[in-house]
């Protein structure tokens, strides 16, 4: 018990160092944001007024180049498969000196329609039948981002996987080692042991992968400047790419019993077990459905809240806004960074429950009938 | 369709596909190089942590038997001594009652003895007083006798001395 407590006030404590730390950051976020958003503010307001919807659609969603901020962006590399083959060639081309979109001709025209990459005729307008044929691999914003936290998750566990070969077991650990265990053992004891049981040791990789993973990418994305600010765990195809990984675990775990569950629930009327098996089999994909859209609503809504707060200070157009909005946005900002943690804990957790429920044992239920 | 109307549900594929490796390169790698070591050195060391404390239990517990056999030993050396000093005591006490039995009925005996030698020395005294006495009443008879013959007056007062001159003891 007492162990247990300690464990939690572990995470407490992990959870306000990071707070705290980066109190300094957010400061800096409200300000570069602003910064951000300004020259942005005047480019809309030189075409009419300034749309709120726009701008923070434009943040929460994908880009074929990285705004840096001011007029600077990085381009990308864009990579498109069509029936032509393969192309390489980077995102500069498909704007001009304005960043306005323009016409790019590869095996096909290109176009950015709406920030996607779409095949255009002769006259520059959507052939959405082209657009078909043509599969986007581009290192996008997100995918640059993603790559970031992958190398960084490498770095930091390539180290810290090394520590404890290098320093064996009979030392305590050091420095990033003995930050980094009471999160794996959080993992562990908290979050896989007590939903998965016994054979939990055989689903920690998978586990802390999709921990580190989700919780990497959540703080990345709230650091607003040039490293982050990609909202990668709040796109729905990272998170439906990780909600299917774990409704495949899940399923090729299932034991007997699992799937005697969903089609023919033992302990009940036949007709009751007609009734229940379409049900169970849509709870089947519900499950990892949830999984998706929970964390993309949560990460999502978060991104809007802080942009919407700034954007206040365009909207009223004076500079007085920022004394309310900027100590608000500090305010969602702290609250993002629980959620930041508590989002990989509940996606964690869950995917743990389930994968435990599919492989628990059913010894009790031979004696219901 | 819905999805096409907001572009913020509409999952990009490129996306999905870089998604999709860099997961399965995180848990390869990180399974193989990071999570693997870790875990394993994690519950290497929680398993010596507890051997270790179950070898402490272990060397407590035979500690508390060997404690418990001493204080057995302890217990069964002061039984051992009460009992030779109970056994030594009683011996003592019966040697002394012998010995008083011893001396007790040898007093009786020698004290038997002197009354039967008072009681034989008693007797033959009596019977050498009677011897004496009638010795004596011999004589005197025969000295009466004697005398009678010349003077009755005499002859008595004679008696009267006789008699006063006869000490019984």
């Amino acid at each position: 018990m007492v162990l247990r407590s300690l464990k939690s006030l572990l995470v407490l404590a992990f959870s306000l160092f990071v707070l705290l730390f980066s109190n300094s950051l957010l400061a800096n976020d409200s300000a570069k944001t602003t910064m951000e958003e300004s020259p942005a503010g005047v480019h809309e307001e030189k075409e009419g007024s300034f749309n709120v919807t726009e701008t923070i659609l434009e943040h929460i969603k994908d880009d074929h180049s990285w705004h840096i901020g001011g007029h600077t962006s990085i381009p990308l590399p864009v990579i498109i498969y069509t029936d032509k083959g393969l192309e390489f060639f980077s995102s500069s081309k498909l704007v001009n000196e304005h960043h306005e979109p323009v016409v790019y001709q590869g095996n096909y025209a290109y176009k950015l329609i709406e920030g996607k990459l779409k095949a255009v005729n002769e006259s520059g307008e959507l052939d959405k039948e082209l657009s078909k044929k043509v599969w986007d691999f581009s290192i996008t914003k997100n995918v640059a981002s993603l790559l970031i936290s992958v190398t960084i998750l490498l770095l930091l566990f390539l180290s810290v996987g090394s520590a404890y070969k290098k320093r064996g077991v009979t030392s305590a650990p050091k420095g990033l080692q003995s930050f980094m265990e009471p999160i794996i053992l959080f993992v562990r004891d908290e979050v896989a042991k007590p939903n998965i049981g016994k054979k939990y040791a055989k689903y920690m990789p998978f586990l802390l992968t999709i921990f580190f993973l989700i919780l990497v990418n959540n703080f990345l994305g709230l650091i607003p400047f040039f490293p982050g600010a990609a909202n990668v765990s709040g796109n729905i195809a990272f998170t439906m790419t990780l909600a299917v990984f774990v409704f495949i675990l899940v399923n090729i775990n299932g034991n007997k019993s699992y799937w005697q569950h969903i089609f023919w629930m033992p302990g009940m009327h036949w007709s009751m077990k007609l009734f229940l098996a379409p049900i169970e089999l849509i709870g089947v994909f519900t499950k990892p459905i949830s999984l998706m859209i929970r964390l993309f609503a949560n990460i999502t809504a978060g991104h809007i809240l802080v942009l919407s707060l700034i954007c206040l200070i365009f909207i009223f157009k004076t500079i007085f806004a920022s004394a309310i909005a900027v100590p608000f946005a500090v305010f969602i900002g702290l609250i993002e960074l629980l959620v930041a943690f508590l989002q990989a804990y509940i996606f964690t957790m869950l995917s743990a429950m389930y994968i435990g429920m599919a492989t628990e044992e059913h010894h009790h239920e031979e004696a219901h009938h | 369709m819905f999805l096409e109307i907001n572009p913020l549900v509409l999952p990009d594929v490129g996306l999905v596909f870089w998604s999709s490796v860099a997961f399965i390169v995180l848990l390869v790698v990180l399974g193989k190089f990071a999570w693997k070591p870790i875990m394993t050195a994690i519950s290497e060391r929680e398993q010596g942590i507890e051997n270790a404390l179950a070898k402490a239990d272990q060397m407590k517990a035979e500690m508390a038997t060997m404690q418990g056999e001493t204080e057995a030993l302890m217990q069964k050396a002061r039984e051992d001594r009460a009992t030779l000093i109970k056994e030594a005591k009683e011996q003592s006490d019966k040697m002394v009652a012998e010995a008083k039995e011893k001396a007790k009925s040898e007093y009786d005996r020698i004290v038997a003895d002197a009354q039967l030698a008072i009681t034989q020395q008693k007797n033959a005294a009596l019977i050498d007083v009677k011897n004496q006495v009638g010795a004596l009443v011999v004589e005197v008879s025969e000295k009466i006798l004697r005398r009678e013959l010349s003077n009755k007056t005499e002859q008595e007062s004679y008696i009267q001395q006789l008699a006063e001159g006869v000490k019984l003891n």
